[in-house]
């Protein structure tokens, strides 16, 4: 069997693959605000003087770190309706990504949080600042320039991991691929190209927030 | 219809994690040796092949393997190659951990003190020599604990395996869920399934980080 590539047939689905873009990067940029925020909560209350809070928290990150982020999705998509939760293949994504990133966010920030020398919190408190502003001023933009690199990479990791809510029909960039290769047969060419679009989104992804991170953390990112 | 008994969905989906088990030793074996192989060669003295392997690396852990196990299993029939799904989860997985592999044990040797080398290669050793008697044994005492913890995402990383059909624990689960209707509580025990493979491994991860941590003061 000869078989010609063809790429040229996959010219007039630019608007899908567009389209499957925009829907992978909206979903990883609401998983990582929202995952990073909770991550943050998450990691401070690590510290918390109650055990029952430190033990919920350690429970969450080990389950989530342990098992397929295909499977909390599965579970999240087809197993919550029988306990009255129903969502749209999207939500239910959405609460997937989020739910599996802030589990990462909260082991990354927490390891962030313990390399800040104590000194800079106890100075800081001895000048009479509260508790919360010490945390959020002091400690904190710098517990963040510790790991930022690796926050970056986890985001990067669940932009790629993201390619599997297209088993529960959301429309993203690997589902517009089968719907293409399902029309014209092509498969060869259209998994190549998308997985292309992802290596770029990736690479992209990663410079640009390195990019961002030199400013925000002005020096201190190391 | 059959009645599914909890037993009965329980044994089901333990003896399919026997095939995650086993999918992901095949990957990790394969992984291991292939990802050797591009370790001696990225480390070595050929700049262009060094580049090649970075490169290897970049596009395995840029891209989703998904896509990877998608391209191989229906893209390569239409070039006239045909691939079962058992074959197609083995040969991705294998390249996919080939890959992180190589990249983690590139750390640990490059963590090795460069006077190391410098002594080795003044004892007359050539390069294999010196990798394999002076810088691969300090290196793997470094390299375990983060190989162990890969290991962890290695094994998530074979549900995807399911999507192309092959049966192991998430696809069973799938197919139970299609015959029984009981999603909650099937997706809930496979999840305690991979979390009873994936917790030990993590688990002593971090216990052997933290001795080579102190032993390393």
């Amino acid at each position: 069997m000869s078989y010609q590539l063809d790429f040229g047939a996959l010219v007039q689905y630019l608007g899908l693959f567009l389209h499957g873009t925009a829907v992978t990067l909206g979903l990883t940029v609401l998983a990582s605000v929202v995952g990073i925020v909770l991550g943050i909560a998450g990691a401070a209350a690590s510290s918390s003087k109650f055990l029952w809070v430190r033990r919920l928290i350690a429970a969450y990150v080990e389950l989530i770190r342990n098992t397929p982020f295909i499977v909390q999705m599965f579970f999240i998509f087809f197993g919550l309706p029988s306990m009255g939760l129903r969502l749209t293949a999207l939500q239910a994504a959405a609460l997937a990504m989020t739910v599996n990133l802030t589990a990462y966010a909260i082991e990354i920030i927490r390891a962030g949080l313990e390399a800040v020398p104590v000194g800079q919190g106890e100075a800081a408190r001895s000048m009479g600042l509260r508790i919360l502003p010490v945390f959020g001023l002091i400690v904190l933009p710098q517990a963040l320039a510790n790991v930022y690199p690796a926050l970056v990479g986890q985001i990067t990791i669940t932009m790629l991991e993201s390619a599997v809510v297209s088993q529960i029909a959301v429309v993203d960039l690997t589902h517009v691929a089968d719907y293409i290769q399902s029309r014209n047969f092509r498969s060869f060419e259209t998994y190549l190209i998308i997985t292309l679009i992802y290596l770029v989104l990736a690479v992209l992804m990663r410079r640009m927030l390195a990019y961002a991170g030199r400013g925000l953390f002005a020096g201190r990112v190391r | 219809m059959t009645d599914f008994t909890l037993w009965d969905i329980a044994r089901n989906l333990l003896l399919a994690a026997r095939w995650t088990l086993l999918l992901s030793a095949i990957a990790f074996a394969g992984g291991a040796l292939v990802g050797l192989l591009l370790l001696v060669i990225r480390i070595g003295a050929w700049k262009w092949a060094r580049t090649m392997v970075m490169l290897y690396v970049e596009l395995f852990q840029s891209t989703p393997l998904l896509m990877q196990l998608f391209l191989v299993y229906f893209g390569l029939p239409r070039l006239g190659i045909e691939v079962s799904a058992w074959l197609a989860a083995a040969v991705c997985l294998t390249l996919y951990s080939s890959a992180f592999l190589t990249d983690i044990w590139r750390g640990s040797v490059e963590a090795v003190p460069r006077g190391q080398w410098d002594g080795s290669a003044s004892l007359g050793l050539h390069y294999l020599r010196q990798l394999h008697l002076v810088i691969l044994p300090q290196a793997t005492r470094m390299a375990i604990p983060p190989t162990v913890g890969f290991l962890v995402q290695l094994v998530k990383s074979t549900a995807l395996a399911s999507i192309v059909g092959f049966h192991e624990l998430t696809k069973t689960a799938q197919i139970l869920t299609n015959a029984t209707f009981q999603p909650f509580v099937i997706y809930g025990l496979a999840a305690l399934l991979y979390f009873a493979i994936c917790y030990p491994l993590t688990d002593l991860s971090r216990r052997m980080e933290r001795r080579l941590a102190t032993d390393t003061r």
